[in-house]
């Protein structure tokens, strides 16, 4: 009896959590809980995204929801990646005098950035013996999530797994981004935040608009052209991996 | 009322967006297109800073936020990395500093010759 009357309270538990409700709150509680951490602690570790991830599984895993419940709210906001993306333009149009004034530094180097990550990828794939379906999925890391779920499908990837590699890598990116640019001495403004956007897309992004406007600008803009430049880049490269 | 008719310019660019990737059936994603759409309209001056510059700034200031979902998909992907996490992450992190470092460095060292 008693597994029965368990069985009913969680169906009871799920039909009330079934609305969009439940992803979207999860996701804005789970963000600002990581939002006060970061404030509180001030560790660069401490990312408010990556701390919201881990919050969100857990709650999911320790009670029990389906991830298919959360999707019914995540669905939404997910959805608001595409105007962000759109609206990626207004810095970019803001900072047109700094686009004219060094276009061909810059397009050069999202380009030789682009090339480097996909290479890399190769590169490092066969010195870590990884399976060649995990490396594909792998190619598109740097690019923004919209264009690197096309460019998987493209290739043979699995998707989803192309999904979690480019969290992590814009995650990784926008932790560590600051400290690597002063290691290897990028001091410049628009260097700076061009690397942070081929590195690690719209994450990365988020952290140059920390480091200035300028910053800011250059890595929004390096998001498209890196993903133009990568769709470019891998049909070429890609025989490599065989 | 203001936000709401932003978010209308923008819906609309993003729609055209999609519209043309269809159209001219390439590969490059709708929201792409979109963006360079409405580079080219506020440069052209077709539409004017201030009718999408509120809804910008939220989308913008929310930007990681909405990777959240994103993320939590990793849940599907739990068992191949927990198999393959460490050459996973390697691969991630050393490939991050390289593309950091060519790239910085490709701009730097060609503004200064630029400028010299």
């Amino acid at each position: 009896m008693d597994h029965s009357a368990d069985e009913k309270e969680k169906i009871i538990m799920k039909d009330f959590l079934a609305t969009p409700i439940f992803g979207v709150l999860l996701s804005i509680v789970c963000y600002e809980a990581g939002i006060i951490i970061q404030r509180r602690w001030r560790h660069p570790m401490l990312n408010p995204l990556l701390l919201a991830m881990v919050f969100v599984i857990l709650i999911l895993t320790v009670f029990d929801i389906p991830k298919e419940t959360y999707d019914l709210g995540g669905s939404y906001i997910l959805f608001l990646l595409g105007p962000a993306t759109v609206v990626m333009a207004v810095p970019l149009y803001r900072q047109i005098n700094l686009l004219k004034k060094d276009w061909l530094p810059i397009l050069v180097g999202i380009f030789a950035g682009s090339a480097t990550s996909v290479l890399s990828v190769i590169g490092l794939a066969k010195v870590f013996h990884v399976d060649l379906e995990i490396a594909v999925s792998m190619l598109p890391k740097s690019v923004t999530t919209a264009i690197g779920m096309e460019i998987s499908k493209e290739v043979g990837g699995v998707v989803s797994l192309t999904v979690a590699v480019i969290v992590l890598t814009g995650i990784l990116g926008a932790v560590i981004g600051p400290f690597i640019l002063k290691v290897l001495g990028i001091k410049d403004e628009v260097a700076q935040g061009v690397a942070m956007g081929t590195a690690a897309h719209a994450v990365g992004t988020s952290k140059a608009m920390e480091l200035g406007e300028t910053q800011g600008a250059m890595s929004g803009l390096s998001i498209g052209i890196a993903g133009l430049a990568t769709v470019l880049i891998i049909p070429l490269l890609i025989g490599l991996l065989g | 009322m203001k936000l709401l008719r932003q978010l209308a310019w923008v819906l609309f660019v993003l729609f055209l967006g999609e519209l043309l990737r269809v159209f001219l059936g390439i590969s490059i994603p709708g929201t792409v297109i979109g963006m360079i759409l409405l580079f080219l309209l506020l440069l052209s001056g077709l539409l004017k800073l201030e009718q999408v510059a509120d809804i910008s700034n939220f989308l913008l200031d929310h930007l990681a936020f909405f990777f959240v979902p994103a993320g939590v998909g990793l849940m599907a992907n739990f068992q191949v990395i927990k198999e393959a996490w460490v050459p996973i992450l390697s691969i991630i992190g050393i490939s991050t500093v390289l593309v950091m470092g060519v790239t910085g460095w490709t701009i730097q060292l060609m503004k200064k010759r630029k400028s010299s």
